[in-house]
């Protein structure tokens, strides 16, 4: 015991040394989240926080259980794999209560052109149109039908 | 009830370690979604994509991102014949509302590039978080903390792609998050949801039935700055070689 003769106090400072470190156990309890560490090093509950983010779009699959009929016009046409949120715009608060939330009314003169203007820059094998020569100001869905726009359906353009 | 100081230093972390399994709890999880049997990506058709810039509003609406701020943009390359090293890239307002027109006489090649954050397996922007506010989801999501992260940024720093930005508004680190709220409900993500071409494909890697293996069998995909070891997982078709 001769060496711990003079050392009392150094083993009350071993204690403080000690008690602060029990404190800081007992602190980080407290201050990390429970889920911190369950999957990486990171707060694992922000994954289903993350993941309980509203949707502003509903998906094809909602639009064709009510507009089962748009759907079959679609079918075999050009626009057969163009969503209906691609051009209707986002519209999950109108599948969530079709009732009271109407979709707006589109303008083909926007629309339309936002695909097909031409332009060197699109790929060559994509239908590109001078909207000023091709029609004359004549709107596009007088001969077009945007859902499937082959000037008579199920005919060849 | 008389406690030593003795009786105290034995019980303090007793009631530690207890009190820890009494915080523990079960994790919150989308009903139906497996996490461990999902390996998400993107691929991306460069010859399909028409720079309508559908994907960058849909996202914009989807995720609420602000003005000025782009979790997917798209690019257009234009690559004269003399100088094949230094494209001319343009991407106005992100490509939002399109690009602007091109004289037919114009000489060269021109192309779409829909960017986004490539989700890589070995993600830089996760490495250097200092706070553990970024991660790399157990689906292969790397996703923001935006209650832990505290804005230092250097994420923004680190991505090779620059697909992150501070939030203005909140002051956090903000990226693609691949709809993570979409893809666990069985959704496709909105830029796939609204892309009217099909240029972007929402990818599982562990699912066996993904058409993309068989793509990736049959056509000759990269990703961005394979170089730098990220393990991007977004692919791109066709990809031209003057892309950084």
């Amino acid at each position: 015991m001769s060496a711990f003769r003079d050392a009392g106090h150094l083993l009350r400072f071993a204690g403080l040394f000690v008690l602060a470190f029990i404190i800081f156990l007992v602190v980080r309890k407290f201050v990390v989240p429970k889920s911190f560490g369950e999957y990486g090093h990171y707060r694992g509950a922000a994954i289903g926080e993350i993941a309980a983010h509203p949707a502003h779009f509903a998906g094809h699959q909602a639009c064709e259980a009510c507009h089962a009929d748009i759907a079959d016009e679609k079918k075999g046409g050009k626009h057969a794999h163009v969503n209906c949120e691609a051009c209707h715009g986002p519209l999950g608060k109108h599948a969530d209560d079709p009732a009271s939330v109407t979709p707006a009314k589109l303008d083909t003169a926007v629309l339309c052109v936002r695909c097909h203007a031409a332009s060197v820059a699109k790929p060559k094998n994509f239908p590109q149109v001078d909207a000023a020569d091709h029609a004359n100001g004549v709107p596009c869905e007088t001969c077009h039908k945007p859902h499937n726009p082959a000037l008579e359906a199920g005919g060849a353009k | 009830m008389n406690l030593s100081r003795r009786q105290l230093m034995i019980l303090l972390p007793a009631a530690a370690i207890a009190w820890e399994h009494v915080l523990a709890g079960t994790p919150e999880a989308a009903p139906n979604y497996t996490m461990s049997e999902h390996w998400w990506s993107m691929l991306i058709d460069i010859p399909k994509c028409i720079g309508c810039g559908n994907c960058v509003r849909a996202c914009q609406a989807e995720n609420d991102v602000p003005d000025g701020r782009f979790r997917t943009w798209v690019e257009r390359y234009h690559v004269s014949d003399e100088n094949m090293m230094y494209p001319e890239v343009i991407s106005p307002d992100g490509g939002k509302e399109g690009f602007p027109s091109v004289a037919k006489e114009d000489a060269g090649k021109y192309f779409f590039v829909p960017k986004l954050c490539n989700h890589c397996a070995d993600s830089p922007c996760t490495q250097v978080c200092p706070v553990g506010a970024t991660f790399i989801s157990p689906d292969g999501v790397v996703l923001v903390d935006q209650k832990y992260c505290m804005g230092c940024a250097y994420c923004v720093q680190a991505c090779p792609y620059g697909c992150r930005y501070i939030h203005p508004e909140k002051k956090v680190a903000d990226k693609c998050t691949l709809c993570y709220h979409r893809i666990t409900k069985g959704l496709t993500t909105a830029c796939c949801e609204a892309c009217p071409t099909g240029a972007r494909q929402l990818v599982d890697l562990k699912n066996p039935n993904d058409p993309i293996h068989e793509f990736l069998r049959t056509h000759a995909v990269q990703v961005l700055k394979p170089q730098m070891a990220t393990g991007a997982k977004v692919f791109y078709n066709e990809l031209d070689g003057s892309v950084r």
